[in-house]
């Protein structure tokens, strides 16, 4: 046959693979999610949102899920940005390049390939027994910052390392010192995609549930976390108190997890409507870190 | 003696293993325009972003002999290496803003040593635009990203940014080489009228460009200076055979 034939017909057969496997992959998810959907979205009302867990299935919602998973992803925010930013702008800006550094860099990026599940048993060792921290909010946003710390630092190092040699060159010439440049230049022209990773990074967060059950977090709480600030009416009017940090909690997946592990069709209904909620939740943060990358994409062309 | 900028003696350089450098000895004199030509990897480069010390950001790169500045060793102990930069400023090869407003480009400069009313910084950035004749085109949105400036601006932005922290002498490391030419005749009239206030080198590959803005020359090849003189002796009559062949265009 015609060589040229042969090469046109290849050619339409990869196109074709490659439209299948696309399609496939969007159709499982598609069906994942209208099966959900179709459970939940009954169940989907401002009741669902401000009650308790119960054992009755109508009467039973996701308050103090919810509320956990904000007071964890908060206390993993302040801990985990920090200590990810801060050792990615050592890394990538100060530290020499030599064989200790290379050692870290690879522990790194292996660290943020190890099972959730491992980074638990560490949180159960250190944090809930070593530092009796029982499983408590603290130690629950401690397990997931360490987590999330490689990623973090990853995509961080990633951000800076696309802010060209040139404009760090630009801001020597001109006589700033080291910590002038990376502050003032490198960081600012790369906090979209660092933000951009950290909010993936964070995103990821909100779904794990296999590292808070290892360290314990209970699956019926009919109380929230005393909040950090509470008003009064007398003088001073405001109270600030950290022991929220030191309750127990709950947080969504494992709310929908104890859900799902229950035998009356109520409670399954109850966690496709936990399901969508957090499914909410990752996708408005995706949403986000998407708009923060198109937004800086177009800021910069360097 | 005092009427000397930069007098360099025996200054070797090397990436590593890499000689870049083999005894360079040349004396530049203040307010007036030094033109370094040669073939690519010539080292011309390499010499001229020594004398700000920004090849110190490069791990690999060392350097000996004397290099001194207003009889001051640059590579000393001693340095302030910061001060050393904010009198020596540099423009480079691609013109490289800050992604930034025009205004805080220039700002930049001064901010970060210790400039802070702002009457002064308006003032500072409006002069360093006028002397970089690139004011007028900019006057009116100067809150403007500066990336979105055409090369040429961008390069006299640069230019302005570097005149701003009120410098002594000002390196150019081939700043026309991505221009067009009209923006290029832009940057060389700009060299003259630098001349009079700055002591000026310019690194370029273009010989025209070289016997139009210079008034000395020097020509390197593979890492020694052959030849070094008045501009205009070294391209009517060059004492050395290679610089011949090599601004006849017989080789590089």
């Amino acid at each position: 046959m015609n060589r040229k034939i042969v090469n046109k017909r290849l050619d339409s057969l990869f196109k074709a693979l490659g439209i299948l496997t696309t399609v496939f992959g969007i159709l499982v998810l598609l069906v994942l999610f209208i099966d959900v959907f179709l459970d939940g979205a009954s169940r989907l009302s401002m009741n669902f949102l401000t009650s308790f867990p119960s054992r009755k299935p109508e009467a039973a919602g996701i308050l103090s899920a919810w509320v956990g998973t904000i007071w964890i992803m908060a206390v993993t925010a302040l801990i985990a940005l920090p200590l990810g930013i801060g050792s990615a702008i050592y890394l990538e800006e100060y530290a020499p390049k030599n064989r200790l550094t290379g050692l870290i860099e690879i522990s790194i990026a292996n660290l943020a390939g190890v099972p959730s599940v491992i980074f638990g048993l560490l949180g159960l060792g250190l944090f809930v027994r070593w530092f009796n921290l029982d499983r408590s909010v603290l130690a629950g946003g401690l397990t997931l910052a360490i987590l999330v710390l490689p990623v973090i630092i990853l995509s961080t190092r990633e951000a800076l390392r696309a802010i060209p040699f040139s404009i760090r060159e630009a801001s020597y010439a001109v006589g700033a010192t080291k910590w002038q440049t990376v502050y003032f230049q490198v960081l600012p022209a790369a906090l979209g995609n660092i933000m951009t990773g950290v909010i993936l990074a964070m995103s990821r967060a909100v779904g794990e549930t296999a590292p808070l059950i290892t360290i314990g977090a209970l699956t019926y709480i009919a109380f929230l976390p005393q909040p950090p600030v509470t008003f009064s009416g007398g003088f001073p009017f405001m109270h600030f108190s950290l022991q929220g940090l030191f309750d127990p909690f709950t947080a969504l997946p494992i709310q929908i997890f104890n859900w799902v592990s229950r035998p009356q069709k109520g409670f399954s209904v109850n966690a496709s409507a936990g399901i969508i909620v957090l499914l909410g939740i990752t996708l408005a943060m995706n949403s986000i870190a998407i708009i923060l990358r198109y937004r800086q994409r177009k800021k910069t062309r360097w | 003696m005092n009427n000397v900028a930069f007098n360099i003696t025996r200054m070797r350089a090397s990436y590593g293993n890499k000689e870049v450098l083999k005894g360079i000895t040349i004396t530049i004199l203040p307010n007036s325009v030094t033109a370094l030509i040669g073939p690519s990897g010539c080292g011309k480069s390499t010499f001229i972003r020594s004398l700000n010390r920004i090849n110190d950001l490069i791990p690999s790169f060392r350097i000996s002999g004397d290099i001194l500045y207003r009889q001051k060793d640059i590579y000393d102990q001693e340095t302030d290496v910061v001060e050393l930069r904010r009198r020596i400023g540099m423009v480079f090869q691609k013109p490289n803003p800050f992604p930034k407003s025009i205004y805080e480009n220039i700002a930049y400069g001064l901010r970060i040593h210790g400039f802070t009313i702002k009457e002064t910084l308006d003032e500072i950035v409006e002069a360093s635009l006028k002397k970089a004749a690139l004011w007028d085109e900019v006057k009116d949105n100067l809150k403007q990203n500066a990336l979105t400036l055409s090369g040429g601006q961008q390069q006299r932005l640069c230019i302005a940014r570097t005149l701003a922290t009120q410098p002594e002498a000002l390196l150019f490391d081939e700043p026309c080489s991505a221009l067009d030419p009209i923006s290029t005749a832009k940057i060389e009239e700009l060299i003259h009228h630098l001349k009079k206030s700055y002591t000026i080198i310019i690194v370029t590959h273009n010989m025209q460009q070289a016997a139009r803005v210079s008034d000395y020359s020097g020509f390197f090849l593979l890492g020694e200076l052959v030849e070094f003189g008045k501009t205009q002796d070294m391209f009517t009559a060059p004492k050395d055979k290679r610089t011949e062949d090599y601004i006849t265009g017989r080789f590089g």
